[in-house]
């Protein structure tokens, strides 16, 4: 199943427990795309009956045409926030995809290749709240990545944040960033070393 | 009554393919006078007035009247007659059930409109069976009678049709009979003159089916028992109470102020109102929020 | 122009309200409750009704009350929910009440999996209610078109005097995408036909003015009677054949004779095609991509989306089928509109690919149908 359409098509998984703001973090990302860069975007999710914890996922597929299957087929990008999430989903990543993981939360990685950041823990140390690890993860994801540009995922950030919280939002994207830099970095060093040199880093 | 007669003749649709289905000596009609007589002397416009029935003999009346007229399915005339009410608060809607209709099949749609207090009139007309499809046992057929569906005696209490409605939260709720007929439409007249929901109900009999299974005689005797087993409000107030429960007690049994559904719903429009500061659709429309 | 991301959900109310829609009446029920809390938060903005009712019954007659009183109205459920409005339905089409029902589908029978997605009331939403009628279903593929269905939903059932039917499915209903809000000049709505006759030579089943008859809203001055029976050009119930077969002729007349109008289906590649995809709902864009990737490859594939699902496109399925080696019907659900297909082109053409476990079917499971694997 392989043409010029699956080039097209970027694919991103975000999966953890209810709670964790995971589908959120999907809807910002899609509205980055979507209303900032003008991109085609579908978001979808899926999670257990339960109003609060149980799995969580949101997928997000974006492209400069038209998307048919809206679905992540087999993800550019998983970002795993919790064990099972990581179990669950790696072996659906691209040969060359990217999995990020919150260090913490996940230990045992199934590839050398994985991003290892303590996502939770470095939120807390940024905003003093466990909860704004969604928009740390979109830090490091865009830092990384580039799937959209930083100032496109700062306004989607904003324009969801509730009142009196866009400091501390700000604050976790930033520390999202910073951890994304500090990869980069090492990676330029080692040069060949990670596999995440195939990416756009745009 | 050559006078009321009269009255009945302007309301009713000259059209329609007369006499009407009811059995001769049915109860019916006498509540479809009590409620021409109401309307007529509230002074009401016929383009002013919709009623609105379910299924069963009573449903059927609607079609007779020169009304904005609605013959709806079994049990939910009053959800229909909500949605009606609410697109145009200035009709006098008024639902015309039968005992099963409203508080077997249609049981959850009643308690829930008097717990709304949609400024409706209900008026149930209770014979105690149901008649059209031939006598099986409705939610107020008494203990111990005969049904065809009950050919050993009926075992399941009866519902108290006012009692039900107080406890539901209508805002006036009456009874008398059909052998009652002009205390009939004096208590519709009120019910509905209120605003709120309102609840009459007329206790008829069927003689075709409930009376000739339980021996009760004709419609004639089965009239006399009307007469003989009521009694008005006023003179209950001096029975004990096991004499009391033995009767059928006429008059208005409950009657409060509490502001309808449609009041309510204003501030609801004010408030969202007040919320979209006057903006254009578009504006408050997809893409709005940008 | 305005670029926001939307829900399918969402979109649906949007939708409405473009179109007039001015009174909701519905019951919670997942996957279907985005609809219900949006028009309840919107509504009432532009002096509209919503309204929770008891049950789904009670809603969808709520809505038909509306209506009666000269309001466009709307309901939305689910699978269950949808099983108890069919006698509603059938009201509707029998008195011939404009309405709106809205089904977000999900993986039945009876309870099943409330947030999983499917197609199975395919066959109900044609044939749920008792008795022969007539009905127009519509089914969207994505965010922007269960928007613009919605639009087209009513002003079909303006239009036709019918209840019309919304079929979604959950991902599409939950799914947001990128959504470009059109100027209100560019959105069509039609209203239903008033009339300027005197009251006393109105008839609310009369035939006089094409097969839709116009229809005042009760309490602008037109008296007239509705009824679930059988009944007459006055709208008084009749047994009389010579009254009720012309009216049977009339309400399906009214819907086959205008399929140019209601039937909603884009071609695409069918020209060349020997392998045609008919899908429909979120299928349909897993057959475009299944479609897209079997044309890299040289394999002569096309796809038919229908928008319109009953009345079924005979016509066009007819055409496509005549050139096609093998007609391709994906479904979630265990084969309800190959039926049809199979019917229309026949059994030996038609390949299913189904799966009724509240999963969507992947480009995968059709290309392998499309290679006859």
């Amino acid at each position: 199943m392989k043409g010029k359409e699956q080039s097209k098509r970027f694919e991103i998984r975000l999966a953890g427990e209810g709670g964790q703001g995971m589908i959120l973090a999907g809807v910002i990302l899609a509205e980055a795309a979507a209303i900032y860069e003008g991109k085609y975007v579908v978001q979808t999710q899926s999670y257990g009956p339960e109003a609060r914890g149980g799995a969580s996922k949101a997928e997000v597929v974006i492209s400069d045409e038209p998307i048919d299957y809206p679905e992540v087929l087999s993800a550019d990008v998983l970002v795993a926030m919790s064990q099972e999430a990581c179990d669950r989903y790696a072996s659906n990543l691209k040969k060359e995809g990217l999995l990020i993981v919150d260090v913490d939360k996940v230990k045992r990685v199934p590839l050398t290749t994985a991003v290892k950041i303590p996502i939770t823990r470095a939120a807390i140390e940024a905003s003093g709240k466990a909860i704004t690890a969604n928009v740390v993860a979109l830090g490091v994801l865009v830092g990384l990545i580039g799937v959209v540009s930083r100032e496109a995922i700062e306004k989607a950030i904003l324009a969801r944040a509730p009142k009196g919280s866009e400091e501390m939002n700000c604050k976790a994207l930033a520390r999202g960033f910073a951890e994304a830099e500090a990869l980069l970095a090492v990676k330029q060093k080692a040069q060949k070393g990670l596999a995440i040199g195939t990416w756009d880093t745009g | 009554m050559a006078k009321d007669d009269h009255t009945a003749y302007a309301y009713l649709r000259t059209t329609k393919k007369f006499p009407n289905i009811w059995c001769a000596g049915c109860g019916i009609g006498i509540v479809m006078g009590a409620l021409i007589r109401a309307i007529d002397r509230i002074g009401l416009d016929k383009d002013e007035v919709a009623v609105v029935s379910g299924i069963g003999c009573s449903g059927r009346m609607p079609v007779y009247l020169d009304f904005n007229t609605m013959h709806t399915t079994h049990g939910r005339a009053l959800a229909f007659a909500t949605g009606l009410k609410l697109a145009q608060p200035n009709l006098k809607v008024i639902v015309v059930m039968g005992d099963g209709d409203a508080l077997a099949i249609g049981g959850n749609h009643f308690i829930h409109a008097a717990r709304r207090n949609i400024d409706l009139t209900a008026i149930i007309i209770n014979n105690l069976i149901y008649g059209m499809t031939g006598g099986q046992y409705s939610p107020t057929t008494p203990l111990d009678m005969r049904a065809s569906t009950a050919p050993y005696g009926h075992v399941e209490p009866p519902f108290p049709i006012c009692e039900l409605s107080i406890a539901a939260g209508a805002t006036f709720v009456a009874r008398s009979t059909v052998y009652h007929a002009v205390e009939l439409d004096r208590l519709i007249e009120k019910a509905i003159r209120k605003v709120g929901f309102s609840v009459v109900e007329a206790v008829s009999y069927c003689h075709t089916t409930y009376g000739r299974l339980n021996r009760m005689g004709s419609s004639v005797e089965m009239m006399r028992m009307l007469k003989e087993n009521s009694i008005s409000l006023a003179a209950a107030e001096n029975l004990k109470p096991e004499e009391r429960a033995t009767k059928i007690i006429r008059g208005v049994l409950h009657e409060v102020e509490k502001p309808d559904y449609l009041t309510l719903y204003q501030k609801v429009i004010e408030h969202a109102k007040a919320a979209v500061d006057g903006k254009e659709f578009l504006r408050a429309g997809p893409g709005g929020l940008e | 122009m305005v670029v926001r991301l939307m829900q399918g959900n969402e979109a649906v109310g949007w939708g409405a309200i473009a179109a007039g829609c001015r009174f909701y009446a519905g019951y919670p029920i997942t996957p279907s409750t985005e609809i219900a809390e949006m028009l309840a938060r919107e509504l009432p903005k532009l002096g509209g009704i919503f309204i929770q009712m008891e049950d789904e019954i009670a809603s969808l007659a709520a809505c038909i009350g509306a209506s009666v009183g000269g309001m466009k109205a709307m309901t939305a459920t689910s699978g269950p929910g949808f099983s108890l409005m069919q006698e509603h339905i059938g009201y509707a089409a029998m008195a011939e009440i404009p309405c709106v029902i809205v089904n977000v589908q999900r993986l039945g029978p009876s309870t099943g999996q409330p947030t999983s997605p499917s197609q199975g009331d395919i066959m109900q939403a044609r044939w749920g209610t008792h008795g022969d009628h007539p009905i127009i279903v519509l089914y969207p593929t994505s965010v922007p078109e269960a928007f613009d269905l919605t639009v087209t939903a009513f002003n079909m059932a303006e239009k036709y005097r019918t209840p019309v039917i919304l079929l979604m499915d959950e991902v599409v209903a939950h799914m947001r995408e990128r959504f470009e809000t059109p100027p209100s000049e560019a959105i069509r709505v039609i209203d239903r036909m008033g009339t300027s006759v005197p009251p006393e030579w109105y008839k609310p089943f009369g035939d006089t003015v094409g097969d839709v008859p116009p229809m005042p809203s009760f309490g602008s001055g037109y008296r007239y009677h509705i009824t679930g029976l059988y009944h007459d050009l006055m709208g008084y119930p009749t047994q009389r054949l010579d009254e009720i077969n012309p009216w049977i002729e009339r309400v399906h007349r009214k819907i086959s004779a205008h399929l140019e109008d209601i039937l909603l289906y884009r071609e695409e590649n069918t020209e060349d095609a020997k392998v045609v995809i008919v899908a429909y709902g979120i299928t349909a864009r897993s057959a475009r991509h299944a479609m897209k990737i079997a044309r890299q490859h040289r394999h002569r594939v096309g796809l038919v989306t229908l928008y319109t699902i009953w009345p079924f496109p005979e016509e066009v399925i007819l055409r496509v089928g005549r050139t096609a080696r093998r007609v391709v019907v994906p479904e979630m659900n265990l084969g309800q509109l190959a039926l049809e297909v199979e019917r229309v082109v026949g059994r030996h053409k038609v390949v299913r690919v189904n799966r009724a476990d509240g999963t969507m079917i992947a480009p995968q499971m059709i290309l392998d149908a499309i290679e006859g694997r």
